[in-house]
């Protein structure tokens, strides 16, 4: 018997379904727990994050294929490349408005994209970088040496990615949950609620703002490294503001002020995003794309006009009110 | 400092080749400005970032393209239709959501997140409607008139002349006119002019028929000048926002001029650098103001 409209429903209970879009969740679960630290709990409106995303991909990418460097010397190095970066963009513009930080960010984050896309020499353009995975090979292979050693035959070979991505995703909350609950993530709150009383009690707000940007820049970074994994090559497309407005959304979803939301966001955003590919319309699959994308717009604005808080936020929590 | 840059081009450069980039940067800076406006006088009026704005462009162009290529029209029937249904689309949306969501005091994030959530409605019904097809309105791109050694396509110089029309009657209307006045005084102070017994509900729906109206129009030139697709609205955005900065957020006087120039400095650009880069140019400046006088190069120091 053929379901209505043609859902096939063999893509769910496909484990290589499962891992790729649990790898896509966990990658924007890293992406948006940074969007979650400025936007929920410092208030500052980062719309820059897939800019970092690109810094943190494209400096590991290059250093390791144009310049010789060892993979795991390149992350630090991109990690500092993309924190350096985010102060820069953050020392002048975060005494700003938080309007004007939101679009002075998206601005910076398409000067990356678009350096990204032009300065071929370095970054392949819209060609593409490739070449930079080599050494991640290896460990993913002896990653999937020792799960055939546990006695399961021929595992998925994009899993072991997915166990470290979901290990850092994890690693990331605890970490980000248990700072919150600190006299630092306290004194981010205080700068959220009433920046000028923070002041008054002697914290300087600027700094503790930039030190948000900088984790939510590292956490970008990461993001980026896993991106970069996963498809094997870089391509600016990876990078345009729609991803950190998906990222937004995942935010929402999840619940603003809430770290254990964002994993929660990103799995339901991404099984929608991938899963809908499998829903058989008959229209065209360009048509297809306009609808999920047209879905994802619907859901942010009425989660915004019915429920700002999201699902698992709380509303004595709103920071969106001021 | 503009009437440096030029100085500086002109000896480095020669007078015809900074004439040249100027035209073009002339053709591109109306568009900018038209969008500038809409923009600004949104957000100095009711805190709106609205990040759909640049949708409203993109619509506009795509109505032009049903009238004018689909129908067959004539192409200044497209634009005032154009006009008309997308001035239509902001008042709806101000009808439908915008009004109700200040009503109950959303703040600020909430409704940027709502902006972003109406452009990619907006983008994708386009797309799912007319397709990624990269279209073009039917008009004549190749013809050139000459005047002064100067080459200039006609389509150019017709959005030239329309965008600075415009641009002067707009300018007029909201110096002269008792809307124009009430417009500035409720970008100054909301609650001020209601109190003085201005029709703020009434104010506001003129200002979407406006900044509707105006993105309608830019839309419609943009799409004439290069090519009609989904992504052209948010591609011009940023530099639509930059254009806004530059001239003072809220200020709708220097989002006109704002505008202008940013589309001068960027075709200028491209006498120094690849032209391929010319559009990192334009959030280059954005940046630049942002840190030098985020105020705007015309606005007093405020709170910002």
């Amino acid at each position: 018997m053929t379901p209505p409209l043609g859902i096939t429903f063999e893509a769910f209970t496909d484990f290589g379904f499962w891992t790729s879009v649990g790898i896509l969740a966990g990658t924007y679960t890293i992406f948006t727990l940074g969007l979650q630290l400025n936007v929920g709990f410092t208030g500052i409106v980062n719309f820059g994050q897939a800019g970092f995303m690109a810094i943190g991909a494209y400096t590991m990418g290059i250093l390791v294929v144009k310049y010789d460097w060892s993979f795991w010397l390149a992350l630090p190095a991109a990690v500092l490349v993309a924190v350096a970066f985010g102060l820069l963009i953050g020392l002048p513009s975060l005494r700003l408005r938080a309007d004007y930080f939101a679009i002075a960010t998206i601005a910076a984050a398409e000067i990356v994209r678009i350096t990204a896309q032009n300065a071929r020499e370095l970054t392949g353009g819209n060609q593409g970088l490739f070449g930079f995975d080599e050494s991640w090979n290896g460990v993913s292979n002896s990653i999937e040496g020792w799960l055939e050693s546990l006695g399961w035959s021929n595992p998925e070979t994009l899993f072991p990615l997915f166990l470290v991505v979901w290990a850092t995703a994890l690693v990331a909350t605890v970490l980000l949950y248990f700072m919150q609950r600190s006299p630092w993530g306290r004194v981010l709150r205080a700068v959220r609620e009433d920046e000028d009383a923070a002041r008054a009690l002697g914290k300087n707000a600027l700094v503790y703002k930039l030190q948000s940007l900088s984790i939510a820049a590292t956490l970008g970074a990461l993001a980026g490294f896993f991106l970069a994994l996963n498809l094997n090559f870089l391509n600016p497309e990876e990078f345009e503001p729609l991803f950190t407005f998906i990222g937004y959304a995942v935010l929402v979803l999840g619940g603003l002020a809430n770290y254990w939301g964002v994993a929660f966001g990103a799995i339901i955003m991404w099984t929608i995003l991938e899963g809908t590919r499998f829903i058989d319309l008959p229209i065209s699959a360009e048509r297809e794309a306009a609808v999920r994308f047209m879905v994802v717009g619907l859901v942010l604005i009425l989660l915004m006009a019915f429920r700002p808080q999201g699902v698992f936020g709380k509303k004595e929590e709103m920071v969106l009110g001021d | 400092v503009i009437g440096v840059l030029v100085v500086v081009l002109v000896i480095a450069y020669g007078v015809h080749d900074v004439a040249q980039t100027g035209l073009n940067g002339l053709s591109l800076g109306s568009v900018y400005a038209l969008g500038a406006v809409g923009l600004t006088l949104v957000y100095g009026i009711l805190k709106l970032v609205n990040f759909a704005h640049g949708d409203f462009l993109t619509f506009g162009a795509y109505m032009a393209f049903l009238v004018s290529v689909t129908w067959g029209a004539p192409l200044i029937l497209g634009i005032v239709f154009a006009i008309a249904a997308t001035a239509a689309l902001g008042v709806a949306f101000e009808r439908i959501m915008w009004g109700p969501m200040r009503a109950r005091k959303a703040g600020l994030l909430q409704l940027l997140l709502m902006s972003i959530g109406l452009a990619f409605l907006l983008q994708n019904t386009i797309q799912f409607i007319w397709g990624t097809q990269i279209r073009d309105l039917d008009v004549n791109v190749t013809d050139t008139v000459e005047f002064l050694g100067l080459r200039i396509g006609r389509t150019d110089l017709l959005v030239i002349v329309v965008g600075f029309v415009t641009l002067l009657a707009i300018g007029l209307m909201l110096r002269y006119t008792l809307l124009g006045k009430r417009m500035r005084a409720l970008s100054d102070n909301f609650d001020l002019a209601e109190t003085a017994g201005v029709d703020t509900s009434r104010v506001v729906l003129y200002t979407w028929v406006f900044a509707g109206g105006l993105a309608g129009l830019a839309g419609v030139l943009a799409g004439a000048v290069t090519t009609v697709k989904p992504q052209m609205g948010f591609e011009l955005l940023l530099p639509i926002f930059a254009a806004v900065i530059l001239g003072g957020i809220g200020d709708a006087f220097g989002a006109l001029a704002g505008g202008i120039v940013l589309g001068l400095v960027i075709e200028w650009s491209t006498l120094v650098i690849e032209p391929r880069w010319k559009i990192s140019v334009g959030f280059a400046v954005l940046i630049l103001v942002l840190f030098i006088r985020p105020q705007g190069i015309f606005g007093r120091a405020r709170a910002i």
